[in-house]
């Protein structure tokens, strides 16, 4: 058979590619976890692993069961509602041990991250130039931060 | 801030898409070019521009292995990229991508320029010695039938790859040009004009590269520049050239005609931030220069050396001008606000990884790949080691 001797090369370029396929769902067959596309486009056991993950946040009815007199302060400020790990971060452990200090966020690194100017921004919410607005100065200097309207006190 | 004018909203202040997704279009535009170029020796039989065929092939693959490495270092964690292959998200044009890329990769350049210089190998896997002639003993296959019956198989297989390698160029860049113009959200790109746009300026890139590459690499070699096949690069550049430019019109005549709520903004972008860029760099200098240089060598009769040089001026800016429209294309369809009340400025960064030495380096990286490429498959004419026999003719 003249016709598959001079092909014989084509042949060979053939099967390397079908190694290649081959190999390629072989590879497959390994590295795609065994739960991919149970719900959708991702690995179904992840929703466990997920949940599954230690709880982090308190919530603010944890807070509010001790800290009783900062509560009262913000539900009666601006600040109503926002949520105390808004600010603080995650206190789940705090809450479990109430000796661990999860300590003072700094209130110039803080408090812009909302009131920094920004067009962008509703009109309701109080924005200002921090570097012109404070001079450097913390927020807490003038303002309370748990109800941060001037007439409410400062730093306290 | 600064940077910025007008009403922005918080998320489209600074920009996504770097200076290397401008490369990402660009490189794979000059792959998609440099191929239908050697299309036409093949396909067409246009036989004039023979001597820049296997130069070609070559230009597009060493192209196209360094087209992914700008979204690799722009989405970054690039151990992750091989996840697309193993799940493959169907319904997502990028997530596409992947085997945009591997068909037009393995199934079209690889085997074309592996059936092309397949009686080269089996003659320099005879002729080397060392490591060498093991690297071309396995490019061969294990097979050394370099018979002329064996021969004019593969320049039939090879005029089909090549049959099929051309809608898949189309396919890879239309592709490209796909991703912007389906963004229905941006009116800057949402066009269904892109990608036809995408592949013009594609080929323009792409036969310009070739014809400097092949003028360049020839004065390198101290031979003569064969040309008759210079000229006939040429008058296809400038067709193809004319086209593109049309098509830009088109898209232009169309969006100023059509004015919807859109236009004031991005009008007021290309006259103030775009200006340079797109009316400067991308119309006058990339666009109509090189457009007048070439009509002037078809109509004046000039002599070799001048239109070596005209061709090679040209050839610079073609390149110059559809790198502009890339960056205008995916620069400018950021700096305007969803609003369309404010616009946004890119500063592009020096050394970071998506900075300008970086974009320097991917741009580089591809003619230092395409000059090991030319050391392992000599391209050149006289190189050929066996002439295909001239009785043979394709299907």
């Amino acid at each position: 058979m003249r016709i598959f001797r001079d092909t014989g090369h084509l042949f060979r370029l053939a099967g390397l590619f079908a190694v290649g396929t081959l190999s390629f769902f072989v590879i497959r067959a390994f590295l795609v976890p065994r739960s991919f596309g149970e719900y959708g486009h991702y690995r179904g056991a992840a929703i466990s692993e997920i949940a599954a993950h230690p709880i982090r946040f308190a919530g603010h009815q944890t807070c509010e069961t001790c800290h009783t007199d900062v509560a009262q302060t913000k539900n009666a400020g601006k600040h109503a509602q926002v949520n105390c790990e808004a600010c603080h971060g995650p206190l789940a452990k705090h809450a479990d041990d109430p000796s661990i200090d999860p300590g003072k966020p700094d209130t110039a690194v803080l408090c812009v991250r909302c009131h920094a100017a920004s067009a962008a921004k509703p009109k309701g919410v109080p924005q200002v130039d921090a570097d012109q607005h404070a001079n450097g100065l913390p927020c807490q200097t003038c303002h309370q931060p748990h109800n941060p309207a001037i007439a409410a006190g400062g730093a306290k | 801030m600064p940077g910025v004018e007008g009403f922005m909203y918080p998320n489209e202040v600074s920009l996504y898409w770097s200076v290397l997704i401008v490369l990402y279009p660009f490189i794979t535009g000059l792959v998609a070019g440099a191929f239908i170029l050697a299309s036409l020796a093949r396909i067409f039989r246009v036989e004039a521009v023979k001597p820049t065929y296997r130069l070609a092939l070559l230009t597009a693959l060493a192209f196209l292995i360094v087209a992914p490495l700008p979204l690799q270092l722009h989405l970054g964690h690039p151990e992750r990229s091989y996840e697309m292959y193993m799940t493959p998200h169907r319904t997502s044009a990028m997530a596409m991508f992947g085997f945009v890329y591997l068909w037009y990769l393995m199934a079209v350049l690889v085997v074309e320029i592996w059936l092309d210089f397949r009686a080269d190998i089996v003659a320099l896997s005879q002729s080397t010695i060392g490591w060498r002639r093991w690297m071309y003993l396995a490019m061969t296959l294990g097979s050394a039938n370099v018979s002329p019956r064996a021969l004019a198989i593969d320049e039939r297989v090879g005029w089909l790859v090549t049959l099929i390698g051309v809608p898949s160029a189309f396919l890879l860049h239309g592709y490209v040009g796909f991703i912007f113009g389906s963004i229905k959200a941006n009116p800057w790109w949402s066009s269904p004009l892109m990608p036809v746009v995408f592949i013009f300026s594609a080929m323009v890139s792409g036969i310009a590269l070739v014809m400097l590459l092949y003028m360049a690499a020839t004065r390198l070699r101290r031979q003569p520049i064969d040309m008759l096949c210079v000229d006939t690069i040429a008058r296809c550049l400038f067709y193809i050239f004319i086209i593109d430019f049309s098509l830009e019109m088109l898209d232009l005549i169309h969006r100023v005609y059509e004015a919807d709520e859109s236009f004031r903004s991005l009008d007021f972008m290309v006259h103030t931030r775009l200006y340079f860029s797109q009316i400067v760099l991308q119309i006058y200098i990339g666009t109509l220069t090189p457009i007048l240089l070439l009509a002037l060598t078809q109509v004046i009769r000039l002599g070799a050396t001048a239109r070596k040089r005209i061709y090679a001026v040209a050839g610079s800016l073609a390149l110059v001008g559809i790198f502009a429209m890339r960056w205008n294309v995916v620069i400018g369809g950021q700096l305007f606000s969803k609003s369309f009340l404010g616009y946004t400025t890119y500063k592009m960064a020096l050394v970071t990884r998506e900075g300008l030495l970086v974009s320097i380096g991917l741009t580089l990286l591809p003619l230092l790949i395409l000059a090991v490429l030319v050391k392992i498959l000599p391209p050149w004419p006289e190189a050929e080691h066996a002439s295909i026999p001239e009785a043979v003719a394709a299907p």
